[in-house]
């Protein structure tokens, strides 16, 4: 089987591919959740701008983008920073749920305190916690060899069955004790609260503010350091890091360390910004960390692009969840997130490579000399 | 005698190993021709819909029903796999990140419970369910029977299934080529094989394989449609092919260990033994990275057997 496309590895990148392409693969995506939504029998045209509305056209529904899209900064953070290194950590999932853990222990301690203080003990709480599931899938890559990508996935699922355990299975110190019926969390405690920061009439999360101070953290890191720099070697070339003396498994339980305490922020975030309780439901039924995945290719990595691409999804997102119903089924937001994953990854072909329609050429010209321009197809 | 503890947790090995079994060996394919397909969850969740949706919508006797339901969930779970095909073999993009994609798009929370949502597919229990079949009269010997007699149909084409797997893979010419293929496509390519080709064919055949697993927890096990009811079997069949070193015996015999770790919790329960169930319901994930661990430790790795070329594009044009 002859393949139709012709592959040129391009020298340099052109700079503007890097904005065209995450834009193309939006569109793209939008092209064949439409076709979805047609085989349906649903209007595609409708749907999208009722979503767009619901996501972006009021004040209201903005500071409902801006909470959705929080988590998915941190989620989309802890994706970019280890997928930079070649390290796949797709357990963004269970390192929020530990950040979440901790987060929400830490809040309803000491809910009592002076705001301040709170604020920092739960984010510190939480980065730990998510540390904490993130370093276990890391020592043992570092020690054993063993598959992040496997351990990772695993641990979302332990993790969120030992999150069932907390609130359904025990009398655990996050369980309300005093609920009849279904059980459910403990809510913290007043000063736990993070109370939103308005600006006109949209309401800021804090741990928003907090996610744009992570990505430009990690931005800095990752270009000016000496760090930065040896996970962008690790990355391209494993052996000529260890040639030269980088020490490739620290690095990894370093990367894997900052990832999850990254998803873990958005696990207190969740607890402070938004349920104010440890939701074990809710916490599952977002999916925060499989959406960070989305996030994190889309942005192509680049961690200030990351916070910026978050609000995009987290409209989505919200929007999803004002519209569900009948007429507006749970699952399309997922759909259409998967076809965005789809389209970044295939975009990034397109920066990589020129892509050119196959022209057949005689065996012997093709070794005289350059054959005539084939025509561009695709770039 | 066949309600004894251990014939009741083999007999269940077996029961809950099938799907896991189907997955994993369509997995195995795929990498062997040495492409990753991450998506393997994605699939197993559209083949199970496809099959639930066709279990209520075609008519005719049940085994009829049946047998359509398993054709048109593995048919759905290929066309699933096709697109990740072009995506991987011909587009050549990574492989782990497409793999996530097509889990994310198809799996609990995307395409499959839009379209049991847009088709009304939970609404009602699969008619036609997947039945335990009573082989030659047998079921009732001790031991034996709920061992080797009392199973679906599914269960024992699977059986026939790892025997032909092996011979293929093992001791036929096409099989040799698919693993020449896998391990240095340059080879193989200046042989004159068919590399896009032949990824092309085993990355389709998994996903229709994965598609039957699918079916079998809508039909067999659950029998009706639940968002995201493979619960990881995906994940968990992926490291089963890992488990068994790339070969389909071994894979067998993982799945129906694994297939036990599933059903102890079920079994236990049933029985009053009071263990926490958290405990039990984390024990196949727990496995999973323990066997893991064990695997890529030391002197395993190199008796591994990976494709070398497992998740790396070949692009002719760089050879």
């Amino acid at each position: 089987m002859r393949s139709p496309l012709r592959f040129e590895r391009r020298l340099r990148q052109p700079k503007w591919l890097s904005l065209a392409v995450p834009a193309g693969s939006l569109l793209a995506a939008l092209v064949l959740g439409a076709v979805v939504l047609l085989v349906t029998g649903r209007n595609p045209l409708s749907t999208y701008h009722r979503i767009l509305e619901r996501a972006f056209a009021s004040q209201s529904s903005l500071s409902g983008t801006l909470i959705s899209a929080t988590p998915l900064a941190f989620t989309g953070l802890c994706a970019a920073v280890a997928f930079r290194m070649g390290i796949i950590n797709i357990g963004g999932e269970g390192q929020l749920f530990g950040g979440a853990i901790l987060a929400s222990w830490a809040g309803i301690a000491l809910g009592d305190q002076p705001v301040w203080i709170v604020l920092v003990a739960m984010l510190a709480a939480g980065a730990v916690g998510g540390m904490t599931v993130a370093l276990i899938a890391g020592v043992l890559r570092a020690r054993f060899g063993a598959n992040e990508i496997i351990t990772t996935l695993m641990l979302n699922y332990i993790v969120a069955i030992f999150l069932d355990y907390l609130i359904f299975n025990s009398k655990s110190y996050w369980r309300e004790p005093k609920s009849f019926g279904f059980p459910k969390g403990k809510q913290v405690g007043p000063a736990a609260f993070w109370s939103p920061i308005t600006i006109g009439h949209t309401a800021i999360p804090r741990g928003f503010i907090v996610a744009v101070l992570a990505g430009v953290v990690v931005s800095v890191l990752y270009r000016t350091t000496r760090f930065g720099f040896e996970v962008a070697v690790i990355a391209d070339s494993p052996g000529t890091a260890r040639y030269a003396g980088m020490r490739t498994t620290r690095k990894i339980i370093a990367v894997m360390a900052l990832s999850g305490a990254l998803a873990g922020l958005g696990g207190a975030s969740d607890v402070g910004d938004f349920r104010h309780v440890l939701d074990a439901k809710g916490l599952q039924l977002a999916g925060y960390g499989y959406t960070g995945i989305v996030v994190a290719a889309l942005a192509r990595l680049n961690p200030l692009g990351t916070v910026l691409v978050a609000v995009l999804i987290g409209g989505l997102t919200n929007a999803g969840y004002a519209l569900q119903g009948p007429d507006f089924p749970s699952g399309l937001v997922g759909a259409l997130q998967g076809l965005i994953l789809f389209t970044a990854v295939a975009g990034e072909v397109l920066v990589r490579y020129r892509v050119r329609r196959a022209v057949p050429a005689p065996v012997s010209a093709a070794a005289a000399g350059p054959p005539t321009p084939p025509v561009r197809a695709g770039a | 005698m066949n309600h004894n503890l251990f014939v009741v947790i083999a007999a269940s090995a077996i029961f809950y190993g099938t799907p896991l079994f189907f997955a994993a060996l369509g997995e195995l394919l795929t990498e062997r021709s040495g492409v990753l397909n991450l998506g393997v969850e994605g699939m197993m969740l559209i083949g199970a819909l496809f099959g639930s949706w066709a279990s209520q919508h075609v008519g005719g006797p049940s085994w009829f029903v049946v047998l359509a339901s398993v054709l048109i969930g593995a048919l759905a779970a290929a066309v699933l796999a096709a697109m990740y095909a072009v995506l991987a073999i011909t587009l050549r993009v990574n492989q782990t990140v497409a793999g996530l994609a097509l889990t994310i798009f198809a799996g609990g929370v995307g395409l499959s419970s839009y379209l049991a949502n847009s088709w009304h597919v939970a609404l009602r229990p699969t008619p036609h369910p997947i039945r335990k079949l009573d082989v030659l009269g047998l079921a009732d010997t001790p031991v034996l029977g709920p061992l080797l007699f009392n199973h679906t149909m599914l269960t024992y084409v699977s059986w026939v299934l790892a025997a032909v797997g092996w011979f293929y893979l093992f001791h036929s010419r096409t099989g040799l080529r698919l693993r020449a293929v896998g391990e240095s496509p340059q080879t193989a390519d200046a042989m004159g094989i068919s590399v896009a080709g032949y990824r092309y064919a085993h990355t389709i055949l998994g996903g229709a394989l994965a598609g039957v697993g699918g079916v079998f927890y809508s039909l067999a096990i659950v029998p009706t449609w639940v968002d995201g009811m493979t619960k990881g079997a995906g994940w968990i069949a992926i490291a089963l092919v890992i488990f068994g070193f790339w070969r389909p015996e071994l894979t067998l015999a993982g799945a129906y260990l694994f297939g036990a770790l599933s059903s102890l919790s079920l079994i236990l329960k049933a029985r009053n033994v009071h263990i926490n169930g958290s405990i039990l319901d984390a024990l196949p994930f727990l496995a999973t990275i323990v066997v893991l661990v064990v695997m890529s430790s030391g002197s395993m790795r190199r008796r591994l057997g990976a494709p070398a070329a497992l998740g790396v594009p070949y692009q002719r044009e760089e050879r």
